[in-house]
C-alpha cells in the first residue's frame, strides 16, 4: 500500500506539474489548486474516484483531488439521505474537520511566525 | 538563395535544435522532482493512514487525523520558510497534496501580517483557499443536487 501510495500520488503530482509545464496558459499555484479540488469533485461524482482511493489509498486522498472526493461524496451520500437539505450540508459536514484544521492550524502558524526577509 | 548559404543553415538547424533540445530538460526535471516529492509526501500520508488505523480509528477519522497532521506539519514548515524552499525544486510535488492547501493559506497570511490581525491575517489566509472553497463547495452541491434529481 506504502508503494502505491507513493506510485499514485506521486503520478498525480505529475500531472500538475505538466499541466504548469506545458501549457501555454499561464497556469498559477493557485490554478493548480481550484483546478485540481474541482476534477476531484468531478471525478468522484462520476464515480471513478472512489476505486482510485481503494487502490492508493493516501495516495488518492492526501492530493487536492481527495479533498474534491470528500466534498463530492458528502454532498451526494447527504443527498441520498436527507433530501435537498442534505445538498447543502453535505459537502461540508464531510469536510469540516479538515477544514477547521487549516484554518486554527495556518491561523496560529501567520500568528506566531515571522515572514523572512 | 538563402538557404544554400552554409552559415544561414546552420543557424537555422541551430535554432531548431536549440527549440527542440531546450525547454526539455527542466521539463522532465521538474517532472521527476514533482513525482518523488509529491509520492513521498502520500507516502507519509499512508504511514499516517496506517498508524491512525492501527488506533482503530475508521477509515474516515483516520484519514481526518492524517489530513491534520499533515496540514499542522506544512503550515508549521511554511513558518519556518522550509515548506517553500522545497517547493522552490519541486514545484506541483508541494502544490498539488493538502500540505499546498495548508502553504497556500499561511504564507499570504504571514506576508501581510504587517495590515492586521483582521485585513492582514484573517483575509489573507483566503487568498488561495477562499477560491478553492467557493468551486469546490460549488461544484460538490451540483452533483448532490444532480443525485437527488436522479433518484426522483
Amino acid at each position: 500500500m506504502l508503494l502505491k501510495a507513493f506510485l499514485v500520488g506521486g503520478s498525480i503530482c505529475l500531472i500538475g506539474q505538466l499541466l504548469m509545464d506545458l501549457t501555454n496558459y499561464k497556469v498559477t499555484p493557485g490554478h493548480i489548486l481550484v483546478g485540481f479540488v474541482t476534477a476531484g469533485v468531478i471525478i468522484s461524482a462520476l464515480g471513478f474516484y472512489q476505486p482510485l482511493v481503494d487502490y492508493a489509498g493516501a495516495g488518492a486522498t492526501v492530493p487536492l483531488t481527495g479533498f474534491g472526493h470528500l466534498l463530492a461524496q458528502g454532498a451526494i451520500e447527504e443527498a441520498r439521505r436527507t433530501g435537498i437539505l442534505g445538498v447543502f450540508k453535505g459537502a461540508l459536514s464531510a469536510a469540516a474537520g479538515g477544514i477547521t484544521a487549516a484554518v486554527v492550524f495556518g491561523y496560529l502558524a501567520a500568528l506566531v511566525f515571522k515572514p523572512k526577509g | 538563395m538563402n538557404s544554400s548559404d552554409p552559415f544561414e543553415l546552420q543557424k537555422r538547424e541551430y535554432k531548431k535544435m536549440v527549440q527542440q533540445v531546450k525547454p526539455k530538460p527542466t521539463v522532465i526535471k521538474n517532472g521527476i522532482m514533482a513525482f518523488l516529492v509529491g509520492g513521498t509526501i502520500c507516502a507519509a500520508g499512508q504511514l499516517l493512514m496506517n498508524f491512525f488505523k492501527a488506533r482503530e480509528l475508521g477509515t474516515q477519522d483516520a484519514g481526518l487525523a492524517t489530513a491534520a497532521v499533515l496540514v499542522f506539519l506544512a503550515a508549521f514548515l511554511t513558518g519556518l520558510g522550509i515548506y517553500d524552499e522545497i517547493a522552490k525544486y519541486a514545484g506541483a510535488g508541494t502544490i498539488v497534496p493538502i500540505t499546498g492547501f495548508a502553504n497556500s493559506m499561511v504564507a499570504p497570511a504571514m506576508e501581510f501580517r504587517s495590515e492586521g490581525m483582521v485585513f492582514g491575517v484573517g483575509a489573507r489566509l483566503f487568498t488561495i483557499a477562499g477560491p478553492v472553497l467557493v468551486f469546490g463547495i460549488v461544484t460538490a452541491w451540483l452533483a448532490g443536487l444532480i443525485t437527488l434529481v436522479l433518484s426522483l
